[in-house]
């Protein structure tokens, strides 16, 4: 296929298409609605299922049924959206069965606004619905990207019987780049083993998520988290940029990462040997990769859309070992190359220390009007 | 030779191909019991046991599915319409049902059963009133009758703070997609076989794509109405039916001279 000139979500929606996916279940809301929009003249072109919900409530429930029948099925929304889906998401989690969710991050808390931010990271990645269970996130930082992580999050849901979610934001939902979509993969012809589909000639099979005796649901939670570390070992995806000879790290997932890249290829240019680690998975997150870079690393710059979310994750592999600062814009603003770039070379510059909390240097900071916000 | 041995041994009782050999946990006189058959004897009747998929609410009947013998997934708290629109619309040639009490219908899951009716999604709702919340052990119901003593009206509905019961079957046959909603009773003899003639009628529309059906059900609940069976089949009659009579809702046109 050539390369097109594409919008983030038509090519999240056209890749979920050409991935096989054979119901998609949604409700509007900005900045997401594109892919809405897509799948309600394309699936029935294809002549499978679209159907536009009463409420995001109902939409994951929608999706959770046409999974219990074993097809390739999926939702799309944004931060408010997916918050009222994780009840329905922790039923998928507890009753084992695949299903592809894109979310389109915005500004928040509450409605917040349809700017950019990566807000959703604890939603997505540390919970969200009721009890334990761990969904696979996937980080994309551009449109190629975004197109890629949505044809393998079906894959990984199936692999895995587990819930594989598109973590994109605004900018990448909305903006346009060159990109490539995949060929038309063919639908599936089979039945998986599980599915509740009518009981022709065979036993009675059943998809629930209760398990009233507590013993069989220690039992049920253990397989989820066997089926977890499986992941935890198979399926961490990220990407190093100038790391061979770094001095400096900066980590940052999905349009942060991105923008960093830009400030560490100008620090770069000034002579500063920094490189950048950006996590794609970021559940499951790259600990044993960060552990490798903590051993060659003289500091660390977290940058995020969000106030920190992920930064928790890099202190827990890093456990004080190595310098950590942080830097990030909030409520829907996306940072500038160039604000990374200074914290960077403040980074560099700056006496530091692993102790104290990076978070509370970066509040202080803004406080004393060491940093401005353009 | 013993004329006794001779005798032809006659079938009149059996348990239905789609009920399976399952003791029952519902309580000594609740009515769900009924229902199940009801359901069981339709499917047999039209063989359809092997492309039928149930939908559990939450509630007493949340392990519905051990009492039948087909293909059953089990809902959140009131989605069950939601998650049965999914399969449906994926499986379009399955017979999908919920089955569902008035907690799980007429209060959590109000939107969901609104909008199901709404699209006229082709799919079978078994509405389950007992006027009660029968797991949680007695709560009041959307369907509480006026005055009702429950575990959370004890002195009985005040309609002034608490509100009205909600007529959902008058309610959902108003919507342009709803094809077959009707009200029948299962306390006495008479009106269980009215309620299974309905249950066939309402899954006869989903077999000709006529749209959603639904069956009320109303239902007792001794142990929470703190009655006997029999005081609860009574109370039944001589109290809910005057507020939810037993009547054909709407019937789709489309339906004329189907005989149950």
């Amino acid at each position: 296929m050539a390369k097109e000139f594409l919008e983030g979500n038509f090519a999240m929606a056209e890749a979920s298409v050409r991935a096989g996916v054979e119901a998609y279940f949604g409700y509007p809301i900005t900045p997401q609605t594109e892919i809405l929009e897509w799948m309600s003249h394309r699936m029935p072109e294809l002549n499978r299922a679209f159907l536009q919900a009463e409420s995001e409530v109902a939409a994951i429930n929608m999706v959770y049924g046409a999974a219990c029948t074993g097809a390739r099925v999926m939702s799309s929304s944004s931060s408010p959206g997916v918050s009222l889906m994780m009840e329905g998401l922790s039923y998928i989690a507890g009753t084992e069965v695949p299903v592809v969710l894109i979310d389109v991050v915005r500004g928040g808390p509450g409605l917040g606004n349809i700017a950019p931010s990566q807000g959703d990271y604890n939603q997505l990645v540390h919970g969200g619905g009721h009890g334990d269970y761990h969904p696979i996130v996937l980080a994309p930082a551009s449109v190629q990207e975004a197109i890629d992580l949505t044809v393998l999050a079906f894959d990984l849901a199936e692999k895995y019987r587990n819930i594989c979610i598109v973590m994109a934001d605004g900018s990448i939902g909305q903006m346009m780049e060159p990109a490539e979509l995949p060929e038309m993969h063919p639908l599936r012809t089979t039945t998986p083993d599980w599915a509740v589909d009518g009981c022709l000639d065979r036993p009675q099979r059943i998809l629930t998520s209760i398990l009233i005796d507590p013993t069989l649901e220690e039992i049920y939670n253990h397989k989820i988290l066997d089926t977890w570390y499986r992941i935890q070992q198979n399926e961490i995806r990220y990407k190093e940029y100038y790391l061979d000879d770094a001095e400096y790290v900066v980590i940052g997932f999905g349009t942060a990462g991105r923008i960093a890249l830009t400030a560490v290829r100008n620090a770069r240019a000034e002579g500063i040997r920094v490189g950048l680690f950006r996590p794609i998975s970021v559940s499951p997150f790259p600990f044993p990769q960060l552990e490798e870079l903590v051993k060659t690393t003289q500091g660390i710059l977290v940058t995020e859309m969000n106030t920190g979310q992920m930064l928790e994750d890099v202190r827990m592999a890093v456990k004080g070992r190595v310098p950590i600062e942080f830097y990030a814009r909030l409520g829907g603003i996306v940072p500038y190359p160039d604000e990374i770039l200074g914290e960077i070379r403040r980074l560099v510059h700056e006496p530091k220390s692993p102790d104290g909390d990076p978070r509370h240097r970066w509040m202080q900071r803004l406080k004393d009007g060491v940093i401005t916000l353009s | 030779m013993d004329t006794y041995l001779q005798t032809e041994i006659q079938s009149v009782y059996i348990r239905p191909a789609s009920l399976s050999h399952t003791p029952s946990h519902y309580c000594p006189g609740c009515t769900h019991g009924i229902a199940h058959r009801l359901i069981a004897e339709v499917l047999d009747e039209m063989d359809i046991r092997e492309s039928t998929i149930g939908v559990a609410p939450v509630g007493c009947a949340v392990f519905a599915y051990n009492y039948f013998d087909f293909d059953w997934v089990e809902a959140a708290h009131g989605r069950a319409p939601a998650m049965a629109t999914g399969m449906k619309r994926v499986l379009p040639d399955r017979y999908i049902f919920t089955y569902q009490g008035d907690g799980d219908l007429a209060s959590i899951g109000m939107s969901e059963i609104m909008h199901v009716a709404g699209r006229g999604e082709n799919i079978t709702t078994i509405f389950i009133n007992n006027a009660i919340y029968g797991m949680t052990g007695g709560q009041m119901a959307p369907t509480t009758l006026p005055g009702q003593k429950t575990t959370s009206s004890p002195s009985g509905r005040d309609v002034e703070t608490m509100g009205y019961p909600l007529h959902m079957s008058e309610v959902l046959s108003k919507m342009d997609g709803a094809g077959y909603i009707v009200r029948r009773s299962l306390h006495d003899p008479k009106n269980i076989r009215l309620a299974k003639k309905a249950i066939r009628t309402a899954f006869e529309v989903q077999k000709r794509g006529l749209g959603f059906s639904m069956v009320e059900l109303l239902s007792t609940c001794p142990t929470n109405w703190g009655m006997t069976a029999h005081e609860a089949l009574a109370w039944l009659q001589e109290h809910m039916i005057p507020v939810y009579p037993i009547e054909d809702y709407k019937i789709s046109s489309a339906l004329e001279g189907f005989k149950a």
